[in-house]
């Protein structure tokens, strides 16, 4: 088992950084809100300031404790729905790689298809016809989503899946007789993990877009506070063009800045299984520790020296097509 | 061709699966919606429109699910959409005056953000390592905001505080829809706004994938042929993008249907007249007759996308010819 490393590039800490913070925050904030989100009991349209770090809704609402309350929904759907979109398209794209034939036909099929139907649309339809009280639960709207989020995982493990199906090390297994699913988990998996990894990450970021979304539109229930539903209540009441930005600023930058924390760790699992995009990631400094030329010169794409030789290889988007 | 038919063949299976989702969900889902929903009108619409709304579920709920189904189908191919219940009018009517709005500002906008997008992938790919790298935590950001989030600060911004854009709608009420050049200037200009959201929101992605195509390409052996033989840098930088390119336009079919999730919640920022909406103005009064048929002329509309964005694909990489010869 080669030690944990952390990641060299700076582009990676901080996505690191901000990931944490924002799960600390779903851990913590209810607790840190100094309101109740649905207290209306203060002065309406307030500016920021030191009693309201964000303001106050025009019902009086305090933003920054609905900010730090709402966190916990949005985090927790994005990541039930993360979860169980990953794990479909684990089961779907590696079995489908694996056993090919019929199996495989079906379920690219099956994968194709749902990538093919505009995602935000269906969840629409789906969502509107959900009974009210299921539309408050984490659970539920967190599967609904899932359905939509899971194909393009699949696609992409099943297409890693079939590349090292034919490398000489599980050749090499299944000739010693060992058994599919031994094959399959000690063999074929571990050297999916930085595909898988990087397929979570997609989809917890799509599942969060997509709850906010819901939200925004008012199809989740409007007594969970999230940052979509916020968003939602600034729409109603006008608050873009009344100028409350407090108003709406706060839930739509920590949308963001997750979104922007999940997406440069995903640079790092990239940079992982693409020694060529590592070296791309380093700072100046970095290059000049390590001895490489300030500037990049034309077909001289350095690897790190101390890279970890991975047998896992990108892939590439023309090949994957079925 | 067998890939085209390939092709063909699977969206004409994802259009049924749409069509079929769309007939199964109200009859599965708990609380029986249409009951409700014929129960609501009951009050204020006449038998006849009752049993059309009836017909366009896919006839009377009280003979089998087969032979509903068959009448569904039925009613999809003739294009009946059936009745709106809060407009009171055909479904297919209403969308023919939203459908050109859309396909207007979510096309432009995201060819627009495609030939932008991917020329400054190309050239960040290429400088890669110097300065301009800097660009990319922010393009990551700005792929990371919601696309109607990204709008209303638009709004705020750029309509509501400086008065450079007009507002809401997507004309100019002085003005009224016909093809003169008041009309289109006045489109245009109200389109512009909710046009620079969407790009802005959808661009980081062909930024990103470009770049990261660009810097593998760069260092392919003809990269370095061609400087070798002494061709104008600008010529270099063309034929490693002309290669790069390539898994852009694959990915072409698939951000599509992304885009135009994000670019419909646009409209309603704007006030935009086109699909989303009404589309979410649907949602809001559960009118479920034209929520379904919104989601199934989207669903359509993106389908014909894909197919077009795959035969660019198909004619412009010769592997896909030499594989369906095989």
């Amino acid at each position: 088992m080669r030690a944990l490393r952390l990641p060299h590039s700076p582009k990676v800490l901080l996505g690191l950084g901000i990931t944490v913070f924002f799960l600390l925050l779903t851990i913590v904030g209810p607790y840190l809100a100094p309101d109740s989100p649905n207290n209306t009991s203060f002065a309406p349209n307030l500016t920021p300031s030191w009693h309201h770090l964000f303001g106050t809704t025009s019902l009086g609402q305090d933003i920054f404790s609905q900010t730090l309350v709402g966190a916990r929904a949005t985090v927790v759907v994005a990541l039930v729905a993360g979860l169980v979109a990953a794990l479909l398209s684990t089961v779907v794209g590696v079995a489908a790689g694996y056993l090919g034939g019929a199996a495989d036909d079906g379920l690219s099929l099956l994968s194709n298809v749902f990538l093919a139907i505009p995602g935000l649309p269906l969840l629409i339809v789906i969502d509107s016809y959900l009974p009210v009280n299921s539309r408050s639960n984490a659970l539920v709207i967190g599967l609904v989503i899932s359905v939509t989020g899971w194909a393009w995982g699949a696609r992409v493990l099943r297409a890693q899946t079939m590349s090292l199906r034919n490398r000489d090390f599980v050749e090499a297994a299944r000739i010693i007789g060992e058994r599919r699913w031994r094959i399959m988990f000690s063999e074929v998996a571990p050297n999916l993990l930085p595909i898988l990894a990087s397929s979570l990450l997609f989809t917890v970021l799509y599942s969060i877009g997509a709850y906010v979304t819901l939200a925004y539109i008012g199809l989740t229930s409007t007594s969970v506070w999230n940052w979509g539903t916020m968003l939602f209540w600034a729409q109603a009441n006008n608050a873009p063009l009344s100028g409350e930005w407090y108003w709406f600023v706060p839930p739509g930058v920590c949308i963001a800045l997750v979104g922007t924390g999940l997406a440069l760790l995903n640079f790092g699992i990239d940079e992982f299984i693409n020694p060529r995009l590592r070296e791309s990631g380093l700072t100046a400094r970095q290059r000049r520790q390590r001895g490489l030329p300030r500037r990049v010169r034309l077909g001289l794409t350095p690897v790190l020296r101390d890279a970890p030789v991975r047998r896992a290889r990108v892939m590439d988007a023309s090949k994957v097509s079925s | 061709m067998r890939l085209i038919l390939h092709r063909l063949g699977l969206y004409a299976i994802t259009a049924w699966v749409a069509i079929t989702v769309n007939f199964l969900l109200p009859r599965l889902m708990p609380g029986n919606p249409i009951q409700t929903m014929i129960g609501k009108l009951q009050s204020n619409v006449t038998p006849a429109e009752v049993r059309s709304i009836q017909l366009s579920f896919g006839g009377s709920l009280h003979s089998g699910l087969v032979h509903q189904y068959v009448t569904y189908l039925d009613q999809m191919v003739h294009g009946n959409l059936g009745v709106s219940i809060t407009l009171s009018s055909p479904v297919s009517t209403i969308l023919r005056g939203a459908v050109p709005w859309t396909v207007g500002l979510i096309g432009i906008s995201t060819v627009l953000s495609f030939f932008i997008g991917t020329i400054a992938g190309a050239l960040l790919g290429w400088t890669r390592g110097s300065r301009l790298d800097a660009l990319i935590p922010t393009a990551t950001f700005f792929q990371a905001v919601p696309y109607f989030f990204l709008g209303t600060v638009m709004l705020m911004i750029f309509g509501s505080e400086l008065h450079w854009f007009p507002q809401l709608g997507a004309y100019s009420l002085n003005v009224s829809p016909s093809w003169t050049w008041a009309f289109v200037a006045s489109a245009l200009r109200y389109g512009e706004l909710p046009m620079i959201s969407i790009v802005l929101s959808s661009i980081a992605g062909w930024i990103l994938g470009m770049r990261n195509m660009m810097i593998t390409m760069v260092a392919e052996d003809f990269v370095l042929m061609s400087v070798a033989m002494g061709l104008p840098r600008r010529r270099v930088i063309w034929t490693a993008a002309r290669n790069a390119i390539l898994p852009s336009i694959a990915n072409l079919s698939l951000a599509i249907g992304l885009v135009v999730s994000g670019a419909l919640l646009v409209e309603l920022v704007f006030n935009y007249p086109g699909v989303g909406d009404l589309l979410l103005n649907a949602v809001e009064n559960e009118d479920y007759p034209l929520i379904q048929g919104i989601f199934l002329v989207i669903t359509l509309a993106v389908l014909a996308a894909n197919f077009i964005a795959d035969m660019v694909y198909f004619a412009l990489d010769p592997r896909t010819r030499t594989e369906a010869q095989s």
